[in-house]
């Protein structure tokens, strides 16, 4: 059961299958492999890919051609250009020429992504250390209250936390800050749930030796519990990265134009079919480097973390 | 290159980016900062300090610590507005002018179901919600079922991790930009000239006329549906693939000595062994596909009748100040969920009984 499937167990895609059983495996499998299989799964991976090569072919194609040609037309013409991605990155992107540059975009992605991160993973840290290994009145009941927590769509938070981040009360929705603690916020019950999964697998042992030794919460927490889940961390870290920096409902309900991540604008202009329609592949295609980049260098960690934790909602 | 009426080329480059530019941006950067480094220096001092206290109230203050954080967040930021939105949706807000001194004051008053029958009632409220459950059945399924075929089409062939990544890569990518992809390149559609959507050059390559993916009425919320499926069909594959992987070889060959083709042992003996990892999967899409609003924001933004509960949720609350009815239409998602919830829960406790 996946629910609760332990992040250590050597369950994920890189797992060694023993000589003699990979052969017995081929043997026991023979006929899967049929034609027919085989050209699903390649119809498959081609769906798969082909859209997103379309997108950045696309995002090169010369700002007067993008309405009637297509981009291998453009292409057989030798016309693709990069210019649209100076363009759009440091001139401007929006449906007039004086909108802001999509860089602005970039930075704001970042500093609403970085610390959207870190908070919710220490806090969570914190929160699954008590729960895995301090018995107290309700631990219990908390506990499956915030695993089941995970599910509630966040639809259903969204306008009484406005209005307590808003200028009747702590006056920090449309900053910073304010997009922080809603991220966070949305980010606790998932990571309470898969980094308790992690701690509560440490070996009882190790804590004991440490408890008996004289060791107070604290100093478990930090001389333990923090060095021994730092594979847990990374998968959720990653988990919460790719989250918060594709994420568009949080950041358009409390952010505001000097906090909005890259996803708003493009977003807005995805629907405008006007001349500027010819920015919106190039910005898309910046949009999604980072993330790319983060998923392929760590794919592994990604795949822990979702096997552990895969009842994100 | 610079023809008719498009500025494909701005005359100054980089013209927004002067001092102010970068000074705004340094700002920003330097206030994540300094807020990563308080945030981390506040818990540090906070649990050393709670590590100063001698006897046994020690024990009891540091687990305080440790906890309050995330059940205050939790109970402030989660609960209560839950709770809070739940009320809102039996209730009616008026902003009308005082009979008496004419200032505009906001009243809400307690008005039951209205909002519930509203939203079945009205015809394109009630499109939405069936739109919502078109989706909450359609993208599992399918991104669940091509997961699942793909993951042992690919299991143990040559290359079986670079073909696993292909499909998994739209996992990082954002439903906005996924939108994008599909919304503009894919399903692209001229009414004439050159077809630059890719299908619809496709079709057109096989002779068929160019097809209006965005507009033809029901069908255009497939065509959206598609979108999720592409982006989740690599987080069922990954999951279900790892199951695959922990079904015994021993039954397999046992099955295949006995004469049962891989079909047969593919039903009789994969599915089953993997069958609780199938329902996982199946709901955890259940919720996305019920919370994602992103797609048919960038897409259609609604139109021709692809609205769902999401987005028809976030117009009525924060564009149009319709916030009772968006309370309304939140709830019912909810309501969508709760037999998972039970569910997941349920499964959870018997997990924790065995432990």
């Amino acid at each position: 059961m996946s629910v609760t499937m332990p992040p250590q167990e050597p369950v994920d895609e890189d797992v060694e299958t023993k000589p003699d059983t990979r052969s017995r495996a081929a043997k026991a499998k023979e006929k899967l492999t049929s034609p027919w299989a085989t050209l699903a799964a390649i119809i498959i991976a081609v769906f798969w890919t082909v859209p997103t090569v379309a997108l950045f072919m696309s995002s090169l194609i010369p700002g007067d051609r993008y309405r009637t040609d297509a981009w291998w037309t453009v292409m057989a013409d030798g016309d693709l250009t990069f210019e649209n991605f100076t363009t759009v990155l440091f001139d401007s992107f929006g449906d007039n020429s004086t909108a802001p540059p999509l860089l602005e975009y970039v930075f704001n992605s970042i500093v609403v992504t970085v610390p959207s991160v870190v908070l919710p993973v220490v806090l969570g840290l914190m929160a699954a250390y008590a729960f895995a290994w301090i018995p107290f009145r309700g631990s219990s009941f908390l506990f499956v209250l915030i695993f089941a927590l995970q599910v509630v769509p966040l639809q259903l938070a969204l306008i009484p936390l406005l209005r307590i981040l808003g200028p009747e009360n702590l006056g920090i929705a449309g900053e910073f800050p304010g997009v922080w603690i809603a991220h966070t916020i949305f980010a606790l019950p998932l990571s309470v749930f898969l980094l308790h999964n992690f701690v509560s697998h440490i070996p009882r042992e190790v804590l004991e030796a440490a408890r008996v030794d004289g060791a107070s919460h604290t100093q478990m927490f930090f001389r333990i519990i923090i060095p021994l889940s730092l594979p847990a961390v990374a998968s959720l870290a990653i988990f919460q990265f790719l989250w918060v920096w594709n994420d568009l409902l949080v950041s358009a309900v409390f952010g505001s134009a000097n906090t909005y991540p890259l996803t708003y604008p493009i977003s807005n202009l995805a629907g405008d079919y006007g001349q500027y329609a010819y920015l919106v592949p190039p910005a898309a295609f910046i949009s999604m480097i980072i993330p790319l980049i983060v998923f392929f260098s760590l794919q592994r960690y990604f795949v822990r973390g979702l096997l552990a934790g895969s009842t994100k909602g | 290159m610079t023809s008719t009426g498009v500025p494909a080329v701005t005359p100054m480059p980089m013209d927004g980016l002067d001092a102010q530019f970068w000074s705004a941006q340094g700002q920003n950067l330097l206030l994540g900062a300094i807020a990563i480094i308080a945030f981390l220096a506040i818990v540090a001092l906070i649990m050393y300090g709670a590590d100063l206290i001698k006897g046994g109230a020690r024990d009891k203050v540091q687990l305080v610590v440790l906890v309050t954080p995330v059940l205050g967040l939790l109970a402030v930021g989660l609960i209560y507005p839950a709770l809070d939105t739940t009320w809102l949706s039996f209730n009616e807000i008026t902003n009308e002018p005082d009979p008496d001194t004419g200032i505009f004051t906001t009243t809400m008053s307690f008005v039951g179901l209205d909002n519930y029958r509203f939203a079945f009632s009205d015809p394109t409220t009630l499109r939405t919600i069936l739109n919502t459950f078109v989706w909450m059945i359609l993208v599992p399924l399918m991104s669940t079922g091509i997961g699942l075929a793909y993951a042992v089409f690919i299991d143990r062939a040559k290359g079986e991790k670079v073909l696993k990544s292909l499909v998994f890569m739209p996992m990082a990518i954002s439903l906005v930009g996924a939108s994008v992809i599909w919304g503009n390149i894919m399903y692209d559609y001229n009414q004439v000239g050159e077809q630059t959507g890719m299908l619809n050059a496709l079709r057109a390559l096989v002779g068929l006329d160019p097809y209006n993916f965005l507009v033809d009425d029901p069908w255009n919320t497939f065509w959206l549906i598609v979108i999720l499926v592409w982006i989740q069909t690599g987080f069922a594959m990954v999951i279900l693939s790892a199951a695959i992987k922990g079904v015994p070889v021993e039954q397999n060959e046992a099955a295949s000595l006995d004469g049962a083709n891989a079909w047969q042992r593919f039903w009789s003996i994969t599915i089953p062994s993997i069958r609780s990892t199938i329902v996982v999967v199946l709901t955890t899409i259940t919720i996305m596909a019920l919370k994602v609003y992103d797609i048919v924001r960038t897409v259609t933004q609604g139109r021709n009748n692809t609205d769902i509960v999401a987005n028809k949720m976030y117009v009525l609350s924060f564009v149009e100040g319709r916030e009772a009815l968006g309370a309304a239409l939140a709830v019912i998602l909810f309501v969508f969920v709760i037999p998972i919830v039970i569910y997941n829960v349920r499964s959870l406790n018997k997990v924790r009984e065995t432990h």
